[in-house]
């Protein structure tokens, strides 16, 4: 399928968040849409499914106009979205996710599903493109690399010869993006046209055909992965130059601040996610944690800050041991840039002034007495709102109405103007565009040059690289390995995060070269 | 620091520099400006949704003549003459029934006399009267709402405040009315505060959802009051009936004025709202309650106890429910029944919904509906319209409220920038 779109235009109040948008994607093509968050790409993309009309400009698809009304026509014409959030059943099977909607039936009165038959399109699909994937599996006992397949094939059993995968690698392992971009040539190979939205560059440079960037709803330009780099991309999506690696100095590590000592931690089903784990962090270096989700990252960091009462084992802070509640914690310095930032970070209903002293406002000058002090509230406001470049209209303006990374600002601004002895940041750069990446970045080598213990916990291996002084490698509650940064290679983190063993490290270990290993079952 | 260009703004607004200087002039007006409209905003659901209220009350009015198609067959303009004549018969009937009639007025002004122009306050007085237990509970369902707690149970601690409330007023004798007037309010205040504690910290310490627990603590509250009622030395002397002891005069609330039944228990309504305003939006305890409301899990991050948060707020608002009993047993009825309240707790709902959770608000919603239920009467005696025009009336305009985008769309308003979380959708969660 040959899709164009032409001319695209969408205003929202107040907004235009396309503006004249031409993109054309090919048969058999893989088409990259880059972009900042806030850029239009997830606008596009809800015009070209249905979701949105568009104001101005068409859609074409073969050369032939088209009009979606909604979803349902945009599927019809066989466009498939793989969105970011799954849209799965987590106690059907996989068979049932994928017939969903579109339910083939048998018997006389036509009312019993017919599983087989869909069962068998399912092995069909799976066997062309090499998804591998149970179809008589439940979703909620599947990885999310898996899940991520069976969105995939949902699409192909819905006949797509178009695929919108938005930021599909945002969940998965480098391994597991191996093997997507695997499917991803398999389906081009065999004609099928792929939309890949994401904000990471080696990626789009590695699977891109053509790649086209968007920045304030406009295109920027279109270019090929031959034709361009890693920093003419950033700096085309940011419009100024942007420095991809963070400046920094060699740690200079001080004396160990947080101290974890065989520490056993249960999630909330009870499952023990921490499983007897040591971890110390000195002042004045960065350790980041690198894991796949899920591995008990969330926990530990819970278990650091009082949010989760441990099991066994011991955390100390400063040599004091920790067995207390979250404000107390707070109290002794340490600050925490939850992993979900509206969630867990901000009350979004509150103004940017309210969340600025979330963790603060019952002490002086915030407070007098019983009462909250206003003014000092609001000219503390100010001035962070300044010291840290929160974009936003006014200190009184709700933090929901800040886009992503205004809104991880006013959390690093309330967290990182206490004075403050450790830092936690889980994901503190998650969905945010590289301007705002970048700004973060820096902010946080700040503190650790001020001395501050740091610890991150990401997902992302780019930003493991890019802070961490020390790399611990987390996997099924407990740290396996830790690595020196200029040394160790993605693959093997990689396959550390996966629970394999690489080759060289086992060598090493035998020869007493590392001194941190854990033994796993991996 | 570098200077950063990312086109993060989003509305228009966010270019304006000025808006960021801290104490300048420009930016303070500009502050200014920005609460006047969102207050102005704020105005436009409540107002349409009362407008279409009584448009469709009329259309009911009209409607339930039966003879009404009889006539319109017959001679439609007479008809159509007669509905409208009919309609605005009771809604006038409505209106000076709540608020008096313009001409009493002017000939009571106009004679001099006193007692006559204290006669044509009546009405006012008769709303104000209504309106006061509904600022009790109307707060006290908000306080909740901002706390992320939905109590149903203002009912149920109305009830155990006027138990409680009436138990002081006859019990001690003896006091000043500087004494025992508070001290009956307190114990009001207190009874309610007790049924409000008991779904909070049930709710704090084994997670109960408070929507069952109070709905089924008023259950217990209207079966307690029925007992306490045939107690020896709570029940009346001489009676059989449940009716309580009549507490003593030193207990009641003055009147605002000799010769109309209004007291002082408004204007404690007042005072209440102003010290629920400061609770929730100046004081630190407001701060957390709003934070828990709004964002509970933020709230624990940011260190602040969920389960102290809950249990005070409930009991906060059982206590103010506790006072709207009071103000019916001390300023009204001066003794306890099983009937004092005409759901007056669960008004308190609707008039939190339709005040947005602000005390402000509930002032002028509970006028609002204490006009109704003022108004209502007159306008049965004088048109023989039904008073349950009124509840129907009520019930719309509390639609209207909670279905703000059926009112945008009958009136096309466009849909102003909102975060999804406006503060009394918070108290369904579960």
């Amino acid at each position: 399928m040959r899709l164009e779109l032409r001319g695209i235009t969408k205003r929202f109040p107040g907004v235009i968040a396309n503006r004249a948008v031409n993109l054309t994607v090919e048969p058999g093509e893989i088409h990259a849409l880059l972009g900042e968050n806030g850029a239009g790409k997830t606008t596009l993309m809800n015009v070209l499914f249905g979701l949105y009309q568009p104001d101005e400009g068409e859609i074409l698809i073969d050369g032939k106009p088209v009009t979606f009304h909604d979803p349902g026509d945009a599927i019809e014409a066989g466009i498939g979205m793989v969105h970011q959030h799954f849209m799965l059943v987590p106690v059907f099977t996989v068979t049932e996710n994928v017939m969903l909607g579109v339910e083939s039936v048998r018997g006389p009165l036509g009312q019993q599903l017919d599983r087989p038959a869909a069962r068998k399109r399912i092995l069909e699909i799976s066997a062309a493109h090499n998804l591998r994937v149970d179809p008589d599996a439940l979703i909620e006992d599947l990885p999310v690399g898996v899940r991520q397949r069976v969105e995939i094939i949902k699409t192909l059993y819905r006949q797509s010869d178009l695929l919108v995968l938005d930021e599909p690698t945002a969940v998965l392992t480098p391994q597991e993006d191996a093997e997507l971009f695997e499917i991803m040539r398999s389906l081009k190979a065999s004609g099928t046209s792929i939309v890949f939205i994401t904000h990471k560059l080696n990626e789009v440079l590695e699977i891109a055909d053509r790649i086209t960037v968007l920045r304030a709803g406009q295109v920027v330009g279109t270019t090929t992965p031959a034709e361009t780099t890693e920093e003419s991309l950033a700096a085309m999506m940011v419009g100024r130059h942007v420095s991809l690696v963070v400046d920094k100095e060699t740690a200079k590590p001080d004396e160990v601040v947080l101290e974890v000592d065989d520490l056993v931690v249960k999630d909330d089903r009870g499952h023990i996610t921490v499983d007897g784990l040591d971890l110390q962090v000195r002042g004045g270096e960065i350790v980041a944690i690198a894991g796949v989700q899920g591995n008990g990252q969330t926990e530990l960091v819970e278990a650091i800050t009082g949010l989760r009462q441990p099991l066994s084992g011991t955390i100390r802070i400063s040599g004091e041991l920790v067995r207390s509640t979250p404000r107390s914690i707070l109290e002794a310095g340490v600050a925490h840039v939850p992993e979900d930032r509206l969630e867990d970070g901000c009350v979004p209903a509150f103004t940017v002034a309210e969340n600025l002293v979330l963790n603060t406002y019952y002490r002086p000058p915030f407070s007098r007495g019983l009462q909250l002090d206003r003014a000092a509230i609001e000219t503390a406001a100010d001035q962070l709102v300044k010291d840290f470049d929160v974009r936003t209209p006014s200190v009184f303006n709700t933090v929901a109405n800040l886009s992503g990374g205004n809104q991880q600002k006013v959390i690093v601004a309330r967290e990182f103007s206490r004075p403050i002895r450790l830092l936690v940041a889980a994901q503190p750069t998650r969905g945010l565009d590289v301007g705002s990446i970048e700004y973060i970045h820096r902010r946080i080598v700040e503190k650790r040059d001020e001395g501050a213990a740091v610890l991150i916990v990401s997902t992302e291996l780019d930003e493991v690289f890019a802070l961490a002084d020390r790399i611990a490698v987390m996997y099924q509650g407990k740290i396996v390995d830790i690595l020196d940064p200029d040394v160790a290679t993605t693959e093997q983190i990689g396959l550390l995060m996966g629970g394999s063993r690489p080759v060289g490290i086992v060598e090493a270990e035998a020869a007493g070269e590392l001194t941190h290993v854990v033994t796993t079952g991996g | 620091m570098a200077e950063s260009k990312t086109p993060e703004s989003k509305t228009p607004e966010s270019k304006t520099p000025e808006s960021k200087t801290p104490g300048s002039q420009p930016a303070d007006r500009s502050r200014l400006g920005q609460r006047l409209a969102a207050g102005a905003r704020g105005l436009v659901v409540p107002v349409l949704a009362i407008f279409s209220a009584l448009v469709i009350g009329a259309v009911v009015i009209v409607l339930s003549d039966v003879t009404f198609f009889e006539r319109l067959q017959a001679d439609p303009g007479a008809a159509l003459g007669a509905a409208v004549d009919e309609v605005l018969a009771a809604y006038s009937a409505l209106f000076t029934g709540a608020v008096g009639s313009p001409t009493t007025y002017v000939d009571a002004f106009a004679s001099g006399d006193l007692d006559q122009v204290t006669h044509a306050f009546v009405p006012v007085s008769e709303t104000l009267l209504a309106a006061t237990p509904l600022i009790f509970t109307g707060l006290a369902v908000a306080l909740g709402f901002q706390c992320g707690l939905f109590n149903i149970g203002a009912e149920g601690q109305l009830y155990v405040g006027a138990m409680f409330g009436t138990f002081a007023g006859f019990a001690f004798a003896g006091l000043p009315l500087f004494i025992h007037l508070p001290l009956a309010i307190g114990a009001g205040f207190l009874g309610g505060a007790l049924w409000g504690f008991i779904p909070g910290l049930l709710k704090a310490r084994t997670g109960a959802h408070e929507v069952i627990v109070t709905i089924m603590l008023n259950y217990t509250a209207f079966r307690l009051i029925e007992f306490v009622l045939k107690v020896p030395g709570y029940q009346r002397e001489g009676r059989t009936d449940p009716i309580s002891k009549v507490t003593l005069e030193s207990a009641w609330y003055p009147l605002l004025v000799e010769g109309l039944r209004a007291n002082w228990g408004f204007i404690l309504g007042l005072v209440a709202a102003v010290l629920v305003s400061w609770l929730l939006f100046r004081s630190t305890r407001g701060f957390e309650f709003r934070a828990v409301g709004f964002n509970p899990t933020a709230a624990r991050y940011a260190g602040m106890s969920i389960a102290t948060s809950t249990i005070l707020a409930m009991t906060i608002s059982g206590g103010l429910a506790g006072l709207a009993g009071t103000s019916i047993v001390l300023g009204v009825t001066h003794s306890l029944t099983s009937g004092i309240s005409a759901g007056f707790g669960f008004d308190g709902i609707a008039i939190a919904l339709m005040a947005g959770s602000r005390p402000r608000g509930i002032i002028f919603a509970s006028l609002l509906f204490g006009a109704f239920r003022a108004g209502a009467t007159p306008m049965q005696s004088i048109t023989g319209i039904p008073i349950d025009l009124v509840v129907v009336i009520q019930a719309l305009v509390i639609m209207f409220v909670a279905a703000p985008a059926l009112v945008r769309g009958i009136y096309r308003i466009r849909v102003p920038e909102t975060t999804g979380l406006e503060t009394f959708g918070q108290g369904w969660r579960a």
